[in-house]
C-alpha cells in the first residue's frame, strides 16, 4: 500500500492538505449515506425488527444449523485441500517430466479441469453416484470432495509448474551436478524448495476451496449456506440468516488470507524461489491458462 | 459408433444445447460490462490519495472476496426478490436473469478492481516521478503516464477474471435461473442417464471451446500490449 501512494502523488502541501481534509470529509459523508439509506429502507420494510434478527442469536440456531453447516463445509474443504495438494504434486510433477507422452496428458487433464466450471463437475458426479454407484452413502459429499479436488488440484498443479520453474536454475544443476537423476533432483530438491515457497498460495487456495463448498448447496450438501437457507425458510428471515452466514464465511476467510500474507513474510528467508502470494493466485485472477507462470512471476 | 453419434444428434435435436451457452455468455457480457464499470470505479477509490474513499473500497473487496458467490446468488433471489420484494423486470425469467447479472456484478467487480490495481503495480515508481518532474499534477499525471501504462498491465488479469466469470455464470443456476447450462445439463441427465457420459462431455467440451480462446487471446493482447522494460 505505501509504495503504492508514492507512485500515484507527491507528499501533499498545504494546500493540498486541506483539499485531502474536505474530500475526506465528503467522502465519509457519501459512505455514510448510503450506509444510512440501505439501513432506512430496510427498516421501512421492516427487516431490522427482532422478530427476524432474534432467532439468530438462539442457541438452538448454532446448534442444530449454523455449527453442523459449518463442520460440514470445514470437512468437505479439508478433504478437498489435501487431495488436491495429492492431485496437484503427480500431475504437476507429471508436466515437468521428461516423458513427452507423460508431459503431454498431464497438460490435458489439467487445462480440462481448469476450463470446466466446478458446478458443472459437481452436478455430474451427484448424478453418476446417484445413478450408477447406489451404494456410496454421501452421494452429496463426496461429488463436492471430488468436483473440488479435481479443479484445485489442477490449479495447484500450475502452482507446482511454476513454483519448480522460478527457483534459481543453480538448483537443479547442483541436484544433477551430484550425480542425482533428473527425477531424483526433482522430488529431493526442487520439490521441496518449491512446496515451501507455494505455501502461501496454498493457503489462499484454501479460501477458494471453502467458498465453493457453497456450490454443494444446490447438490443437497448439508453445508453452512444450506443450513442458513433452511433455517431462514422456516422464519421467512432468509435475508438475516444469510447474512449471518456470509459474515461467518467473511471471518474464516479473512483470517485465513492474513495466515496467507504472514507465511509468506516469514517463509520468503527459507527457500530459494519466491514466496509472494501473487496478485491473485487463488482468486479467480488466477484461473487462465498460463495466469499462474505470470502471476508467480511478480 | 454410427449409432452413438445418432444418440448424440437427438439429444441435441431435443434440448436447446446452444440456447443455454447463449444464456451464460449473456450473462457474462452483462455482467462483465458492469462489473468492468463498478470495480474501475472502485480501483480509483483504492488509490486516490482520499482516506475515507480509500477504506470503502478495501472494505468493500474485502467483504465480497471472501463471499461464496453461491451466496450472494442465494441472497439475490431469497433476500432481495422474495422478502425485499424488488424486483427487476416483470416478466419472471428476465427478473430472475437481471438479478443474477446484478449478484456477478457484485462479486466479480472486486476482482476487477484487484486487476487494476495490480495493474498499477506494474509501473514502476521513477514513470511516477519523471511525470511529477515535468510538472504534471496528480490527475494528469494519472491520465497521461500511470493509467495508460496500468491498464496494460491489467490485460492479464483482467481476461482472468472474464473466465472466471464465464465459469462462475453456471452458478446463477442458484439465483433461478433456469434456461442455462448447469440446469440444462442436470436436466437432460435426469431423464437419459444412460448417456450421463456424453452429456457430461458435450457440456464439457463447450466450456473448454469457449475458455480456451479467450485465455489464448488475452495472454498474446497482454504480451502485445506489455510495455518493455
Amino acid at each position: 500500500m505505501s509504495s503504492q501512494h508514492s507512485v500515484l502523488f507527491d507528499a501533499p502541501g498545504p494546500r493540498a492538505r486541506r483539499r485531502i481534509v474536505v474530500g475526506n470529509i465528503v467522502g465519509a459523508l457519501f459512505v455514510a449515506g448510503v450506509a444510512a439509506f440501505v439501513l432506512v429502507v430496510l427498516g421501512q420494510k421492516g427487516q431490522l425488527s427482532w422478530d427476524l434478527w432474534g432467532p439468530i442469536f438462539t442457541a438452538s440456531a448454532w446448534e442444530n444449523y449454523y455449527l453442523p453447516g459449518l463442520q460440514n463445509t470445514l470437512r468437505a474443504a479439508g478433504f478437498a485441500i489435501v487431495g488436491a495438494v495429492v492431485f496437484g504434486l503427480v500431475f504437476g510433477s507429471g508436466r515437468l517430466a521428461r516423458s513427452r507422452t507423460v508431459r503431454w496428458i498431464s497438460g490435458v487433464i489439467v487445462e480440462f479441469f481448469r476450463a470446466v466450471p466446478v458446478l458443472l463437475l459437481m452436478i455430474f458426479f451427484w448424478l453418476l453416484l446417484g445413478f450408477n454407484f447406489k451404494q456410496v452413502e454421501e452421494p452429496s459429499f463426496v461429488a463436492v470432495v471430488l468436483a473440488l479436488v479435481l479443479y484445485n488440484g489442477s490449479v495447484i498443479a500450475e502452482l507446482v509448474r511454476s513454483g519448480v520453474g522460478n527457483l534459481p536454475r543453480g538448483q537443479a544443476e547442483a541436484g544433477l551436478a551430484i550425480g542425482l537423476t533428473g527425477g531424483q533432483t526433482l522430488r529431493s530438491v526442487q520439490l521441496p524448495q518449491a512446496l515451501i515457497a507455494m505455501l502461501p498460495s496454498l493457503v489462499s487456495q484454501l479460501v477458494v476451496v471453502l467458498k465453493d463448498t457453497a456450490l454443494g448447496q444446490l447438490i443437497v450438501y448439508n453445508e453452512l449456506l444450506r443450513a442458513a437457507q433452511i433455517f431462514g425458510n422456516g422464519n421467512s428471515n432468509n435475508l438475516q440468516t444469510l447474512t449471518v452466514a456470509a459474515i461467518v464465511f467473511i471471518v474464516i476467510n479473512w483470517l485465513l488470507t492474513r495466515v496467507a500474507s504472514w507465511l509468506s513474510r516469514f517463509l520468503s528467508g527459507r527457500t530459494a524461489g519466491a514466496t509472494a502470494t501473487g496478485p491473485g493466485i487463488g482468486d479467480p485472477t488466477a484461473t487462465g491458462p498460463g495466469a499462474v507462470a505470470g502471476a508467480g512471476a511478480r | 459408433m454410427g449409432d452413438y453419434l445418432s444418440q448424440i444428434s437427438t439429444l441435441f435435436s431435443e434440448y436447446d444445447v446452444l440456447g443455454a451457452f447463449w444464456v451464460n455468455i449473456q450473462l457474462t457480457f452483462w455482467a462483465a460490462i458492469l462489473s468492468l464499470i463498478l470495480g474501475t470505479f472502485l480501483a480509483l477509490m483504492r488509490i486516490s490519495p482520499i482516506p475515507s474513499l480509500r477504506w470503502a473500497g478495501t472494505t468493500y473487496v474485502n467483504l465480497v472476496r471472501n463471499t461464496p458467490l453461491t451466496v450472494i446468488m442465494t441472497f439475490m433471489v431469497l433476500a432481495v426478490w422474495t422478502q425485499l420484494q424488488i424486483s427487476l423486470a416483470d416478466n419472471f425469467e428476465q427478473n430472475f436473469f437481471r438479478l443474477a447479472v446484478v449478484g456477478l456484478t457484485v462479486y466479480h467487480a472486486a476482482f476487477v478492481c484487484e486487476s487494476i490495481r495490480s495493474g498499477v503495480n506494474t509501473v514502476p515508481l521513477g514513470q511516477a516521478e519523471a511525470a511529477r518532474a515535468i510538472g504534471l499534477s496528480f490527475v494528469p499525471a494519472a491520465r497521461l503516464v500511470i493509467l495508460p501504462q496500468a491498464f496494460r498491465g491489467a490485460v492479464a488479469p483482467l481476461g482472468n477474471t472474464l473466465i472466471a466469470l464465464l465459469k462462475n455464470s453456471t452458478v446463477a443456476a442458484a439465483a433461478s435461473v433456469t434456461n442455462e447450462t448447469s440446469s440444462l445439463m442436470r436436466n437432460m441427465i435426469e431423464f437419459n442417464s444412460s448417456e450421463i457420459y456424453s452429456i457430461f462431455f458435450i457440456f464439457a467440451i463447450g466450456y473448454v471451446i469457449l475458455v480456451i480462446p479467450i485465455g489464448l487471446l488475452t495472454t498474446s493482447l497482454s504480451n502485445r500490449l506489455a510495455v518493455r522494460r
